[in-house]
């Protein structure tokens, strides 16, 4: 075992999520949403014109925008009052931009971090944390070699700064314009943080690229925004945490996400989510593919009192290809309402969608998804498998899958299980020397797998570790 | 030495009242083959899940008593005079299997995304660590702390006295070996996609690594070809040989006696034993079927 994984082990996990610090903040903006709020926002960031504009564009836009409603189904958004959250914290970190060394950083910042096992696992395993304490990236470190390849992997804000163009061109453009939904105005609106990664031309990241997002103050949101552009033939996989502690007041987190793959390039984009049970997490996430890309999205969301998340992916170029495997799970009081959503606008396109859920304790999980082939894409196939798995006959389970097929020349396929952990299967691993509740997480385990082996280890980990405490109801 | 001993055991379906067991009186002790047959219906499978403590079922009378020796688990264990008979009834099945109960099942659960390795090793220190849990002191629980979690089933480290990654790698290659087992199941799901011929190898090969003081096969032989059969049967004969452990073989056929020779055969008619005999049963079973029997203690056909 490396001293990475002992570690882990050695953490009280429960600790970790329980554990919160006390407010320590440089900048705090006031509650709710005004234009004072944005300029102040742009202004603590010193950001250019165009970059207040969008904002300003987009808070427009938000309020001009009525709330989702109508949708079958759809979790209870009621309790959410976005006047009451404050959109931007900056901690007290003196170079706004982050710090490269991590012993720069304030204690209390290193002990809610360490108490995470974001250092050990970054000096073992990870060629490059960026980690985002409330609303700044306060600690990123980068392999020189990748600099050397043309790289660039930096905070968001920091992006803006250095890299206007590649940011002015991509930044809430095509990919999820603000008008996309009313969270992604609100989000281009009060955005801050996030990471920025840029692959240049045929240049292959063989170690993933990481972030972790914690949400430490109360009654906050957080609304980091990530933009990846693996231009052609590059290669990148994606790895972002993200958890927060548990509050009296609703948090909100609205993040962001756009991905440009370029031709024949590769990007997997891996997320494992625990959020507080009474934070509200509606995201909007985008990929757009060209011709012979590929796109893969793997996600854990786990926590929140109500998900709304579906990440989509644009199937621009002739023979781009996309997969989702996703899984959920809903204790008692969640609804995590989550899917996918694949457009295929060109032929010899393919995608598939893994949605696993678990749901227990009167939790309701539901797959919302929606696989649009365009007239002219033919050849193109599509397989969406949903499984589902309950504890106990108070949970539900539900599976909405919209297929709009507009071509006739293509492969479709749909296929959902929904199931109670079996008695039989339970008592097999018991004869075998397990007790009730390890037979439980064994099947639950396996159940997940899917997504496990598709994560570097230390994740894979955290999330069978988070699903655990999830179903021994020891996370608040 | 351990001894396994059924008596006056009676059970119902748990939700229902259909009378399944109406008295079964058994003793199979470890190195001893006991062949268990009987028509269907006859409550063979009953008697099985019952002594593995299956919730399907309910005992309204008798018991069920192990009892264990001192040279029982080897030398990591000694045992209490008073800790020597346990009453299974009582027990979490995998309380019973920590003392050395196993069960092979005639149709075993397959569990999707859970490899045979991580299975195995998983059972096997779980056994190991309810051992110590039972035969523990109340004195030495209180001192034991908590310290934070405990491990996760897919990748917990190995702990003080469990067995680590690559020492259980050699014990299963080579339990596998024995088995004539390709060592690709070691990294296949827990029975999916198995055959039914290597899903009753996959049994045997669970008990041999689990070392069970006594195990109950429950018709380990049906839809199984000859050479598996064989394969299957070394199996068994191992386990009583090289473990000593108890065997109650559960069968409707005398094929299988041929290569398990039983010590005792017992014939199980409407929930009872109703007769008991050597190896000479067995083979008047196979040319005279059950009626015999029935008339022999009924008196009638």
């Amino acid at each position: 075992m490396s001293s990475d994984q002992d570690h882990l082990q050695e953490t009280d996990t429960e600790a970790r999520f329980e554990f919160k610090k006390e407010e320590n903040a440089a900048v705090k903006s006031d509650k709710g949403l005004t234009e004072e709020i944005i300029r102040m926002i742009s202004e603590d960031k010193d950001e250019p014109d165009w970059m207040l504009e969008r904002r300003l564009r987009a808070l427009e836009q938000y309020q001009n925008m009525p709330m989702p409603s109508g949708w079958p189904g759809m979790p209870d958004l009621s309790e959410l009052d976005v006047e009451e959250i404050i959109p931007y914290i900056r901690p007290d970190v003196d170079k706004r931009e982050g710090v490269d060394d991590w012993t720069e950083l304030p204690d209390e910042i290193k002990d809610t971090f360490d108490k995470l096992g974001i250092p050990e696992a970054e000096k073992n395993a990870l060629s490059g944390v960026g980690a985002q304490y409330e609303s700044e990236v306060v600690y990123q470190n980068m392999q020189e070699q990748w600099e050397e390849k043309g790289v660039i992997f930096c905070n968001m804000d920091k992006a803006v700064q250095e890299h206007p163009e590649l940011v002015k061109e991509h930044f809430m453009t095509t990919c999820v314009p603000p008008s996309d939904n009313k969270f992604a105005a609100l989000h281009g609106a009060v955005w801050s943080g996030g990471s920025f990664v840029y692959v240049p031309e045929g240049v292959t990241v063989e170690m993933p690229v990481q972030a972790y997002f914690r949400m430490n103050s109360e009654g906050m949101g957080q609304f980091e925004h990530t933009l990846i552009i693996a231009e052609e033939g590059s290669e990148v996989h994606y790895i972002e945490g993200c958890s927060a502690p548990k509050y009296g007041t609703h948090n909100l987190h609205s993040g962001g996400v756009e991905v440009f793959v370029g031709e024949d390039a590769h990007v997997q984009y891996s997320t494992v989510q625990n959020w507080s049970k009474n934070t509200f997490n509606l995201n909007t996430k985008r990929a757009i593919c060209e011709a012979n890309g590929t796109m893969e999205w793997v996600s854990g969301s786990m926590g929140s009192k109500a998900t709304m998340l579906y990440p989509c992916t644009i199937l621009k170029g002739r023979g781009s290809t996309d997969t989702h495997i996703t899984i959920a799970f809903a204790g008692e009081g969640q609804d995590i309402d989550t899917g996918a959503k694949v457009y295929h606008n060109a032929p010899d396109t393919s995608s598939t969608i893994e949605s696993k859920s678990i749901s227990k304790d009167g939790g309701r999980t539901n797959y919302r998804g929606l696989v649009h082939i365009a007239d002219g894409a033919e050849n193109s196939s599509t397989a969406v498998e949903c499984d589902a798995l309950m504890f106990d006959n108070e949970s539900t389970s539900d599976t909405m899958p919209y297929m709009e097929i507009e071509e006739s020349k293509v492969d479709v396929a749909h296929e959902a299980t929904v199931g109670k952990i079996g008695d039989e299967d339970i008592f097999y691993l018991q004869s075998r020397g397990l007790d009730d509740d390890d037979a439980k997480k064994m099947i639950v385990a396996g159940f997940i797998e899917p997504i496990t082996e598709e994560l570097p280890i230390e994740y894979a980990v955290e999330l069978n570790r988070l699903i655990e405490l999830e179903m021994e109801g020891s996370l608040g | 030495m351990a001894r396994l001993e059924l008596s006056n055991l009676h059970a119902e379906v748990a939700e229902g009242d259909e009378q399944i067991l109406e008295g079964v009186d058994l003793e199979v002790q470890s190195g001893e083959i006991h062949a268990l047959m009987g028509p269907n219906g006859s409550g063979k499978s009953t008697t099985a899940k019952v002594i593995a403590g299956h919730p399907a079922y309910e005992v309204t009378e008798g018991e069920v008593l192990l009892h264990l020796e001192d040279d029982e688990f080897g030398e990591d264990i000694e045992i209490d005079e008073d800790q020597r008979t346990w009453n299974l009834l009582d027990l979490e099945p995998n309380e019973r299997a920590a003392l050395g109960i196993f069960l092979g099942f005639q149709y075993p659960a397959e569990i999707e995304g859970v490899t045979m390795t991580n299975f195995l090793r998983t059972a096997l220190n779980a056994k190991i660590e309810e051992r110590e849990e039972l035969f523990e002191d109340e004195e030495d629980e209180a001192e034991e702390e908590d310290d934070g979690f405990e491990s996760s089933p897919m990748e917990g480290p190995a702990d003080e006295g469990e067995v680590g990654v690559a020492e259980f790698q050699g014990i299963l290659q080579e339990k596998m070996e024995q088995l004539d087992m390709d060592e690709k199941f070691a990294q296949r799901y827990l029975n999916a996609g198995f055959s039914g011929g290597e899903k009753k190898q996959n049994e045997v090969l669970q008990a041999a690594i689990l070392e069970p003081s006594v195990a109950v096969l429950d018709e380990i032989d049906s839809g199984l070809d000859i050479d598996r059969l064989q394969d299957v049967s070394s199996g068994i004969n191992a386990l009583r040989d090289e473990q000593g452990t108890g065997i109650l073989q559960i069968t409707h056929y005398q094929r299988i006696l041929d290569y398990v020779e039983p010590d005792h055969v017992h014939v199980m008619l409407d929930g009872q034993i109703a007769k008991s005999g050597g190896p000479e049963l067995a083979e008047k079973l196979e040319d005279k079927g059950y009626d015999w029997v029935r008339e022999d203690v009924y008196g009638t056909a």
